[in-house]
């Protein structure tokens, strides 16, 4: 379970995140959704302690990520996290992009990591790619790379963080379809995306950010529906269709 | 008449000048691995620390590496030859070159260094930390291999400059090989010959370098 508890965060004089409140259970998938610059990134950062926080807490299976005795490293390996821009080791070939955390990380044998890899790139659907490196692969092909070099460490938990805004549109759906795929497996995800209706298909909660506030929080229907709690909400929909 | 002259002089020229030269090259090479090596290995830690710290940037150490950087060459090795024996410890001309170029060197790769960091980039290094990599592991198995190929070949024009820059350590009286040049100059009257070999043992010294790092960039363009 991740749960975070009254989290403010603040760059400088900016206030980005403004009390937030969010529990995601074993299992669930829970989209975030709103303006760009309302700290939707930001949320994640905190969640994986890639930003430090100002007030608040996040637990993640009960251990306090912005506590001082915690093994971040440790607890990292157990929240996968996927960017924007997929960040592919250049230096190393698909299969060792995925096999290098769990290598130096984790300790495993070379053949054990190579093995996890393999496996990985398969799940999602780059078992062709195996010994080429990122520059030969699509944006798509890429950001799927990503998302296996993330899932090779075995995490419990997924963060995405728009991981199709940076793709040309042809590629989104591989992408998406990836994304599908580990929801339906059972996967625990929080995804920020402008996809709306893939966001409508998968989420079990849809949140909605709006200037550093969780304006509201709700299953698709409520979100999506012809009425959803928060007057902000509607215009952010409208706004965007 | 000239060509009659120059032959004349040719004489001056020996066989076992040449092996005069070779022994200067030697030195050359000597001053010129330790300075390369002892400077890169310092320039990667200070490079490291300006990278880190905005205020040893700024100040201190950024301030000092700029110094060394921008005064002279000639000028920081007649003034540390002349200021160690005012703080008791006398140095040998090979010992005083070797130490300046060192330092010289070491200020010119710290930057090359700062800047492979930075051409990492943040979002790349995020994405290894999230992987649970540690500070280091993220430095030695991310940062490390793509800052190098990055700033390789600003770091072979640095070594290939410090290895002919090595030549200014003649000023304190060492005989390498372009003092071992001069010095043959005076005795034969045959600049030309003279330099003509010189110049062919300081191409000797660095194509080897060139040779190695065009290989190596072709290896890591693949
Ligand atoms: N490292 C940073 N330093 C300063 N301001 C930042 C930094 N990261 C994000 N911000 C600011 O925080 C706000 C929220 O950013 P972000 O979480 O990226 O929004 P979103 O992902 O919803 O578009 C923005 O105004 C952004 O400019
Ligand atoms: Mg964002």
């Amino acid at each position: 379970m991740i749960e975070v508890k009254n989290i403010h965060k603040n760059f400088g004089d900016l206030h980005v995140l403004k009390g937030i409140d969010l529990t995601v259970k074993k299992g669930e998938v829970v989209c975030v959704i709103g303006a760009s610059g309302s700290g939707k990134s930001t949320l994640l950062y905190c969640i994986n302690g890639l930003e430090k926080i100002q007030k608040g807490e996040v637990f993640v299976n009960g251990v306090s990520v912005h506590a001082k005795g915690t093994d971040i490293n440790k607890l990292r390996q157990n929240l996968g996290m996927v960017f924007q821009q997929w960040n592919s080791f250049p230096h190393l070939t698909a299969l060792e992009n995925v096999a290098l955390s769990p290598r130096i990380v984790k300790k495993m044998s070379k053949k054990e990591a190579n093995e996890t890899a393999k496996k990985q790139l398969i799940h999602v659907g780059l078992e062709d790619k195996l010994n080429v490196y990122p520059s030969a692969l699509s944006g798509g092909q890429q950001q799927r790379l990503a998302i296996a070099r993330a899932l090779a460490m075995d995490p419990e938990y997924m963060l995405f963080d728009e991981a199709t805004s940076a793709l040309d549109p042809e590629l989104v759906g591989e992408v998406l379809d990836t994304m599908r795929l580990l929801a339906k497996e059972g996967m625990t995800m929080i995804c920020v995306t402008h996809e709306m209706s893939f966001a409508r298909d998968v989420s079990d909660r849809v949140a909605y950010f709006h200037e550093g506030v969780m304006e509201e929080i709700g299953p698709p229907e409520q979100i999506f529906g012809k009425n959803p709690k928060s007057e902000n909400t509607k215009k952010f929909l409208t706004n965007i269709r | 008449m000239e060509q009659s002259t120059a032959v004349v002089f040719f004489t001056g020229f020996q066989l076992r000048d040449i092996w005069y030269l070779a022994e200067a090259a030697g030195r050359t090479l000597l001053i010129s691995i330790i300075s390369i090596t002892v400077g890169s290995i310092l320039g990667c830690v200070f490079g490291w620390m300006l990278y880190s710290s905005k205020w040893l940037g700024a100040m201190t150490l950024g301030l000092v590496l700029d110094a060394f950087r921008s005064v002279p060459l000639i000028i920081q090795l007649i003034l540390f030859f002349n200021f160690f024996p005012i703080i008791g410890v006398p140095l040998d001309p090979f010992t005083a070159g070797t130490f300046v170029l060192t330092i010289y060197t070491a200020a010119l790769v710290a930057n090359v260094v700062r800047g492979g960091i930075e051409a990492v980039g943040i979002p790349m290094r995020r994405s290894s930390r999230s992987l649970g990599m540690s500070y280091w592991q993220d430095m030695r198995y991310v940062v490390w291999p793509i800052g190098l190929r990055a700033v390789f070949p600003a770091w072979v024009g640095v070594a290939l400059g410090v290895m002919k820059d090595s030549s200014l350590v003649s000023v304190l009286g060492y005989v390498e090989l372009l003092r071992a040049s001069q010095i043959l100059i005076t005795r034969t009257q045959e600049p030309f010959i003279v330099l003509a070999v010189a110049g062919a043992f300081y191409f000797a010294l660095s194509y080897p370098l060139s040779k190695f790092s065009a290989r190596l960039e072709g290896k890591w363009q693949s």
